[in-house]
């Protein structure tokens, strides 16, 4: 990859370093609006300048598809966080678990800090469970499991 | 791993994309000022969220072009202390093991923070971790293009504008002299995520994603 440039010059100055938080989702949403205006509006008009914005949103889609956030919506989100307020983690801990949606206690324990003392196993059960109701994850494994779940009742 | 950064700048727009809808030149230029940048202190610019406000546009005498300060917002990759990520072993070197997430390479493993014990096969140039269970002595290559968990400890910035011509220096030595080492503005010094449990595939899940 061509080396990155450098620093912004002096004139560029930042108000806010960190006005908010934004979920891979987010961006996302984001990326697939611009992409689809960016067509919309025709050809790539100066296409000389618009080469950095084409490899990074390029890159940063390709990243982000890799993700759950990709079978997300602005629905399963809102619910996500409304039913995370009962588990007091702070608003870090939250983004983490909608962006990496875990499905085993060992993620959990990464992503929360001290949580042996802060959670107990019930209660990282309870998250977990949440988690994976909520979130949508992989549909092709959500079949593959339900199916071996079925065949499991069924041959009992 | 991506924040919204609040900006302020002065965009001008040439005469001849007067025809064009302001917001939108202004949209362009902003990115293509800053998209793909590292800005200092602040992180790896993506792309303009929106515009919340612009002020009044001025001509100044000997420029036809238009100024306008505008006041925007714009997602900038900046990863929190102790943020998980996930990404792909690119390289590994003396000095660490490379990870890269795509859109950006500059993340390090340093030695130190591998699990030890570690050590640098120099035959295939990459880093083992051998641990030990029951069974024997197991090693666990990282090879490229494996994709690892791993939480961010640390990040520099460099300053890499360029320098003022320096002093008794000047142009004599430049023709013997190797190019200056390219810096990279913007570095994560990461650990991988592994934490002390006991079974071994469990380990395993979190190393290997």
């Amino acid at each position: 990859m061509a080396a990155r440039s450098t620093r912004v010059l002096m004139s560029c100055s930042r108000k806010d370093a960190n006005a908010a938080l934004l979920s891979n989702f987010e961006v996302f949403q984001l990326l697939t609006d611009l992409k689809q205006q960016r067509k919309e509006s025709g050809k790539s008009k100066q296409s000389s300048g618009q080469q950095n914005l084409n490899t990074i949103m390029y890159e940063t889609m390709k990243y982000i598809s890799k993700t759950p956030c990709r079978y997300q919506s602005p629905e399963t989100v809102r619910e996500f966080l409304i039913a995370m307020k009962g588990h007091k983690l702070t608003k870090a801990e939250k983004l983490q678990l909608l962006n990496h949606r875990p499905v085993t206690a060992v993620e959990i324990q990464l992503m929360v800090e001290e949580s042996e003392e802060r959670l107990t196993e019930e209660q990282i059960e309870s998250l977990l469970q949440t988690v994976a109701s909520i979130l949508p994850g992989d549909p092709e494994e959500q079949q593959r499991d339900s199916a071996m779940e079925t065949e499991g009742r069924s041959s009992q | 791993m991506f924040v919204l950064v609040e900006m302020t700048d002065t965009v001008r727009i040439p005469p001849w994309q007067f025809e064009r809808k302001l917001n939108e030149s202004i949209a362009e230029e902003l990115n293509k000022k800053l998209a793909n940048k590292v800005v200092y202190n602040v992180g790896l610019c993506i792309c303009l969220y929106d515009i919340t406000k612009l002020e009044d546009s001025y001509i100044f005498p000997g420029d036809g072009a238009s100024h306008t300060k505008v006041h925007f917002r714009y997602v900038v990759f900046h990863p929190f202390l102790d943020e998980i990520l996930v990404g792909e072993i690119k390289s590994c070197s003396q000095d660490g093991v490379h990870v890269s997430i795509g859109f950006f390479d500059d993340i390090v493993i340093p030695p130190e923070s591998l699990q030890q014990p570690a050590k640098f096969d120099e035959a295939e140039q990459v880093w083992v971790w051998e641990y030990e269970t029951e069974e024997g002595a197991h090693d666990l290559y990282m090879d490229i293009g494996e994709e690892i968990r791993f939480r961010v400890v640390d990040e520099t910035f460099v300053d890499t504008s360029p320098t003022g011509p320096s002093s008794a220096e000047a142009s004599t030595s430049n023709a013997t002299e190797e190019v200056q080492k390219k810096e990279a503005p913007y570095t994560l010094v990461v650990t991988m995520c592994i934490i002390p449990i006991v079974s071994q595939s469990q380990w395993l899940i979190l190393f290997l994603k």
